[in-house]
């Protein structure tokens, strides 16, 4: 096995993950109730197609894909469809949303296959049964799966990456999913490579995941072109374009797609739900969620229905700290901070980090002292200390001018700035400013 | 379900902070200083101490008077004075060290908004404008040794009034005596050695090389310094220096000698490296000091004056927006002739 580190520039946090590593993955137990919002991935909102009153069984379609880059949801739970209207969204705000109450007295067990045998699909079929099993990206951005399967016109796909990076501080759920589950892992990578006729397939592990790198090793079928790789640990390693950099020393092109350098990527967790898809049948359902930080009482690796309110998968874990004092879903680098913890799980959840108020001590921001600190930290190249002038001049052309749409919003930059200046915040702004000018250009 | 819900707060991401803050960057180039002040004082005596303390005081004054409140927590202010204080002759009355301090700070800093702001390093325009007001008190340089507790000049000589040179003794620094007494077997006969140690006339803290230099390595070590910065410098001048001397070494002094001589390693490690008036990006770095090593030695070598790293850092400082943005980093899946319009 190699050790690759081709990736320049970027952070180490401390990670945090001795918290859960350890920890193998349990279930929770059934809530009283599930939140499914339509939108709970990249693209199209899922159109709904239940009424108050349903019943539904844990697997039937509750919201179907509207268009393309949409996939539909399914219930998580055997219930009643209780109320369908607007719902404390995770990524802050109401948005509409099924809520079904579970059946207590359902065994909520498993049914016919709802999905068919994966042996006899062809490139076509697999997408649309990818699409049809609600999957998206599990690593946290939750793009549907199933365009990412399909390169652009005249792009010749030959390596699937699979991404077992995990480089946000504290997760694990990619870690758990590669030393609890490997051997599904490696059956998401036969599908992938003989539906769409993918040659090889590497996976990249940091280093600082040896029990997982060796399960993937020991795991590995013989007739299958899969290499393990160990990667520097290193973030934002698990960032797509860094990621192919590191293992094939190629780069993505501004603006560009995997596929324009004949890569696909795939979240572990991603490939993992896909071979669980089809193994038992069942769409996307449930997820690994990594819950964790100081702020919670038991720490713990759950694998949690779709739709289950925050409230209810803090109270499985034992409940908040009397010091709790601010609930990140996602990693801390990237994820979201949620006030509401009536919000429920969404499949793009990777994980609900809870920090204490000591960790979340707010501080002061400085002038700029021109350090540069921030231009060797940037990952794609940026200059960080330009963009974060012009955004505080509102000059969002000027931005675009200097690259702002090649800026991922990893946080290095806001991570090293010795005078706290927000820049990736500044920089999500700027890019959310620059979309809706161009929305209502066109 | 009952839970007792705390107040939650929401920030955006990144939710984890580096290590790294403004005012600890500062106030370790502060401590920094402090050795490097702790030579001088054993060379120059008292009067080290008391000219590095009045230039201080004069920056603190109109930081704290007309600055943003609670910004003379920063350290960067203390960091201007100390170094305006190590640029002087030890010899120079108190309150010209003052007068300077309260220049650097009022019209080399505040005037551009404070911190972050300033075009030119601060401690240096303070020390343009006195030598530009009092270009004799800035060139009468106190031998050092001797007696220690004793004053080396008339330090407490009142405002405008005509102080009592009588009982100072003066000495030529290194570079004067190259300069103006072509007296350079004289000037190099002192050795490296002398250079390196601090054994020789000159500002009160251009002494010790080697002290300079070791401070300097710590701070680049934990990256409070950019070290392409000084090592640009360092090589441009032996470059430059070593092509003059090897055409003709009887007019031109050596590398080592220029080197060491002078507030060279004090401006190259210190000065230079100043944050706020250095470019951003490494390859600038690399310019920016080459350019300053270039202008020093040029300075040295055929201008009015013995010693020319203070207007060869202030030169370069007003090229630092041109070096940024000539030398914009390519972006990651750019071509590489494509560059950034700044």
């Amino acid at each position: 096995m190699r050790a690759l580190s081709l990736f320049r520039h970027g952070v180490h946090p401390p990670d945090h993950k001795t918290l859960t590593a350890e920890l193998a993955v349990k279930r929770m137990p059934f809530p009283a109730r599930v939140v499914l919002p339509l939108s709970q991935h990249a693209g199209n909102p899922a159109r709904c197609i239940v009424k108050v009153g349903d019943h539904v069984e844990r697997g039937d379609k509750v919201a179907e894909a509207d268009g393309y880059v949409s996939v539909p949801i399914h219930a998580s739970a055997t219930g009643t469809v209780s109320e369908i209207g607007l719902w404390p969204h995770p990524n802050g705000g109401y948005q509409p949303a099924v809520t079904i109450d579970v059946d207590p007295y359902s065994a909520q067990t498993r049914r016919q296959r709802l999905l068919p045998d994966w042996e006899s699909l062809d490139q076509g079929a697999l997408v649309k049964a990818v699409q049809e099993a609600g999957v998206v990206g599990l690593g946290g951005a939750a793009f549907p799966t199933h365009v990412k399967l399909v390169p652009p016109e005249g792009r010749k796909v030959t390596t699937l990456l699979v991404n077992g990076c995990e480089c946000e501080p504290y997760l694990t759920t990619d870690h758990r999913t590669m030393v609890d589950y490997p051997e599904r892992v490696h059956l998401g990578i036969r599908i992938m490579l003989e539906c769409l006729g993918v040659k090889r397939a590497l996976v990249g592990i940091e280093l600082n995941k040896a029990d997982a790198i060796q399960r993937m090793e020991e795991t590995k079928p013989a007739d299958l072109d899969v290499e393990i790789m160990g990667l520097r640990v290193r973030y934002p390693q698990g960032a797509e374009k860094m990621l192919i950099q590191s293992l094939l020393d190629r780069e993505v092109p501004s603006g560009g797609l995997p596929a324009d350098v004949g890569v696909i990527v795939q979240n572990v967790a991603s490939i993992a739900t896909i071979a669980e898809a089809f193994e038992t049948g069942l769409p996307l359902i449930e997820r690994i969620v990594t819950v964790t930080g100081n702020g919670v009482k038991k720490p713990a690796n759950l694998i949690v229905p779709v739709g289950t309110i925050l409230e209810d998968l803090i109270a499985a874990c034992g409940g908040l700290t009397d010091d709790a004092a601010e609930v990140v879903l996602g990693g801390p680098m990237m994820g979201t901070a949620c006030a509401n913890l009536q919000a429920p799980v969404m499949k793009g959840t990777t994980g609900v980090v809870v920090l204490t108020k000591s960790e979340v001590r707010s501080r002061e921001q400085q002038p700029c002292i021109r350090c540069g600190h921030c231009l060797d930290s940037c990952p794609v190249f940026l200059n960080p200390q330009l963009l974060g002038n012009l955004a505080k001049n509102d000059e969002i052309q000027e931005m675009t001018d200097n690259h702002l749409w090649d800026c991922m919003l990893c946080g290095c930059c806001s991570y090293v700035c010795p005078s706290n200046i927000p820049l990736s915040q500044m920089f999500a702004a700027a890019k959310d400013s620059a979309r809706r000018a161009q929305a209502s250009k066109a | 379900m009952s839970m007792k819900l705390p107040r939650l707060l929401v920030t955006a991401s990144p939710h984890l902070k580096g290590p790294a803050s403004t005012a600890k960057i500062m106030w370790h180039v502060t401590w920094s200083l402090l050795p490097v002040w702790g030579v001088a004082i054993w060379w120059y005596g008292p009067s080290a101490f008391l000219v590095v303390v009045a230039a201080t005081a004069g920056c603190l004054l109109p930081e704290r008077l007309f600055g943003k409140r609670g910004s003379l927590n920063d350290g960067s202010c203390v960091i201007t004075g100390i170094l305006l204080g190590l640029t002087l002759p030890p010899g120079i009355p108190l309150w010209m060290a003052f007068v300077g301090g309260f220049f650097s700070i009022a019209f080399g800093k505040l005037v551009f908004g404070g911190l972050g702001q300033n075009a030119f390093n601060p401690a240096l325009l303070g020390r343009a404008f006195l030598q530009a007001s009092f270009p004799v008190a800035l060139t009468t340089w106190p031998a050092g040794g001797g007696e220690w507790w004793r004053l080396r000049g008339d330090n407490f000589a009142l405002p405008l009034m005509r102080g009592d040179p009588a009982d100072t003794v003066t000495e030529a620094t290194p570079l004067a005596l190259m300069k103006w007494d072509r007296e350079s077997e004289a000037a190099q006969a002192l050795g490296v050695d002398d250079l390196v140690f601090g054994m020789t006339g000159g500002s009160v803290g251009e002494g010790a090389a080697i002290v300079i230099l070791l401070c300097g390595g710590y701070l680049a070590l934990r990256n409070f310094l950019n070290w392409r910065i000084p090592a640009s410098i360092f090589l441009s001048v032996a470059v430059f220096s070593g092509l003059l001397h090897l055409i003709d070494a009887d007019r031109f002094a050596s590398p080592q000698f220029m080197l060491f001589s002078g507030g060279l390693m004090l401006g190259a490690v210190y000065m230079a490296t100043d944050m706020v008036t250095s470019p951003v990006t490494n390859r600038a770095c690399w310019i920016f000091g080459f350019g300053i090593g270039f202008l020093t030695i040029v300075i040295r070598t055929w201008g009015g004056l013995p010693e020319g790293v203070m207007y060869a850092i202030l030169l370069m400082n007003a090229l630092v927006p041109f070096l940024n943005r000539w030398t914009q980093p390519r972006v990651f899946g750019t071509g590489r002739k494509k560059g950034a319009p700044a």
